[in-house]
């Protein structure tokens, strides 16, 4: 099997796992308690929370633990709201949003809050003019992205997150994409929450983090409990925790040699694709990038068609059609960068790990090329293409 | 999430080409919505399907629709045709999963489209036909990358 949906979620590495087996059955202790026992948990608890800050230049009493990355999201948009309707109830954030970005904002629109989704570039950039411009008095927060998980475009943070200083704006960024993965710093960047999940860099599921900057007032999401500095309650999960602290040390130790690595090995794909497949575009900066995304159309071919077939060789992608969405829609980030329905539906996402291999990539192209060779020789808008050239 | 037959018929579809000089052809569908299909239909003089051929642009049940539906009118008359609507051809799949149903109806209105404009080359009517609601009249528009 050729596993190229990492973005998806990833496979818990060896490392993480030996971590993480002491605090089943042996050091199961709930760390809250106050018994000796207790104590190498919270211990634990504690070492992974300082990794946790220390990735992104933060302080380990920034560090909050939550279920994961839609939990982060969720509470920190709805908290923010309650906790500073007096001030505004005026929200900013992007098209090409996750959908616990999305529907929260709906969510909230419905409670009577005001939202304005920005317009993104063809790359999938933020404006910042328009960010400006969308700035009011009663701007309350910006959430922005830090890599989009589709097409796996890096957001200018530093210049969002000065622009949301210089107005007194709270910023947020969903960073479950990029965390672990590129360099983040939340005092260069101005960030004063970010979001990110254990189970993007081969941490388990189930596991996330929400990163706030001390001194900021906010709510708790989850009540019961005075784990998390009282701002999150419930028993801490300490071999999930333990996990993700050793996974993202892992990550902070080898990031520059994993960045490098996959960048070549993304580019090679790219460029593989793009010069042996016709009628195939790039989705996404080509530089401003995730190091370990490529996102493809294929103009003529439906996603979950070339999606079984990549499955029936042993290969598992991912695709923003319609028909993998379970709605008729294709996905909302294609048709944000300008993409047409047709075309956003011949869609093709292949995300690497650092354990993917040039093998893997040449496999995956070979087979790509007869899949949609095949797929073509289908399809009715290529023989209307082809009539059309002859004509 | 599909049925064994559908996973066959989209693996190995049955009739995938085209037919010069068809009796008939119908597309329907949107590649808006991800669907598009194209169905050929070589009629002869006795009004009895000979060969049936598909283009189709869609999902996994979309192809194997598009398969089953011209494997059953195949050697079948007109009329008899006209009788194989979209449960026909689901049934014929061992079923869909709810969100793929429009796979079938858009298989069957394929069909109807084809036989639309069989009847309308030849000046005749089919009775209980109706001018199928999806035919595409226009081209969709190409742009280049």
């Amino acid at each position: 099997m050729i596993y190229l949906d990492n973005a998806a979620t990833t496979k818990v590495s060896e490392e993480v796992f030996e971590a993480m087996k002491p605090y089943f059955c042996e050091q199961y202790a709930n760390p809250s308690a106050i018994y000796s026992f207790a104590g190498k948990s919270m211990k634990a608890v504690n070492e992974a929370r300082e990794q946790a800050a220390k990735l992104i230049g933060a302080n380990a009493n920034e560090i909050y633990f939550t279920a994961g990355g839609s939990e982060s999201d969720n509470w920190v948009i709805k908290t923010v709201c309650e906790t500073y309707k007096n001030k505004g109830k005026h929200i900013i954030t992007t098209k090409i949003e996750h959908h616990a970005i999305l529907h929260t904002c709906q969510y909230m629109e419905k409670q009577g809050y005001e939202v304005t989704y920005l317009d993104v570039d063809e790359m999938g950039l933020v404006k910042l003019d328009d960010l400006k411009a969308a700035i009011r008095p009663d701007t309350i927060l910006i959430t922005v992205m830090a890599a989009n998980n589709e097409i796996g475009t890096i957001q200018p943070l530093a210049e969002i997150g000065a622009l949301a200083k210089e107005h007194g704006v709270l910023f947020h960024t969903d960073a479950v994409q990029a965390y672990g993965h590129i360099p983040l710093n939340v005092d260069e960047m101005n960030i004063d929450f970010l979001s990110a999940s254990g189970h993007k860099l081969h941490a388990p599921k189930g596991i996330g983090l929400m990163y706030i900057r001390k001194g900021i007032k906010v709510g708790s999401f989850v009540h019961g409990g005075a784990q998390e500095r009282s701002r999150r309650a419930g028993t801490l999960n300490t071999p999930g925790i333990v996990g993700f602290g050793e996974a993202i040390r892992i990550a902070g130790e080898r990031m520059q040699e994993n960045v490098k690595k996959e960048i070549e090995l993304r580019d090679y794909l790219i460029n593989r694709v793009l010069t042996e497949i016709p009628y195939s575009r790039l989705n996404g900066d080509p530089v401003k990038r995730l190091p370990g995304n490529a996102h493809f159309c294929f103009k003529f071919i439906e996603g979950e068609s070339m999606l079984i077939m990549l499955d029936q060789k042993g290969i598992c992608a991912s695709s923003g059609s319609a028909c993998t969405s379970g709605s008729l829609d294709p996905s909302h980030v294609l048709l944000a960068i300008g993409l047409p329905h047709e075309i956003a539906h011949g869609s093709l996402r292949l995300t690497m790990s650092e354990e993917t291999t040039k093998e893997d990539i040449d496999t995956t192209v070979d087979e790509l090329k007869v899949i949609i060779e095949r797929l073509r020789a289908m399809s009715p808008l290529y023989e209307d293409f082809i009539k059309k050239q002859k004509n | 999430m599909y049925t064994e037959k559908v996973m066959d018929h989209f693996t190995n579809p049955r009739n995938v080409g085209e037919i010069e000089n068809a009796s008939g052809v119908g597309t329907v569908g949107n590649a808006k919505c991800g669907d598009i299909m194209r169905i050929y239909l070589d009629i002869d003089d006795n009004g009895v399907i000979q060969e049936a051929k598909f283009k189709t642009f869609g999902c996994g049940a979309a192809v194997a629709t598009s398969s089953m539906a011209t494997e059953l009118v195949k050697g079948k008359t007109v009329q008899e045709a006209l009788e194989v609507t979209n449960k026909a051809v689901m049934e014929a799949l061992d079923g869909l999963p709810p969100v793929k149903v429009h796979c079938s109806l858009l298989a069957e209105e394929a069909i109807h489209a084809a036989l639309w404009d069989y009847a309308e080359k030849n000046g005749i009517v089919i009775e209980g036909l109706e001018k199928p609601v999806n035919d595409i009249e226009e081209k969709v528009e190409e742009e280049d990358y």
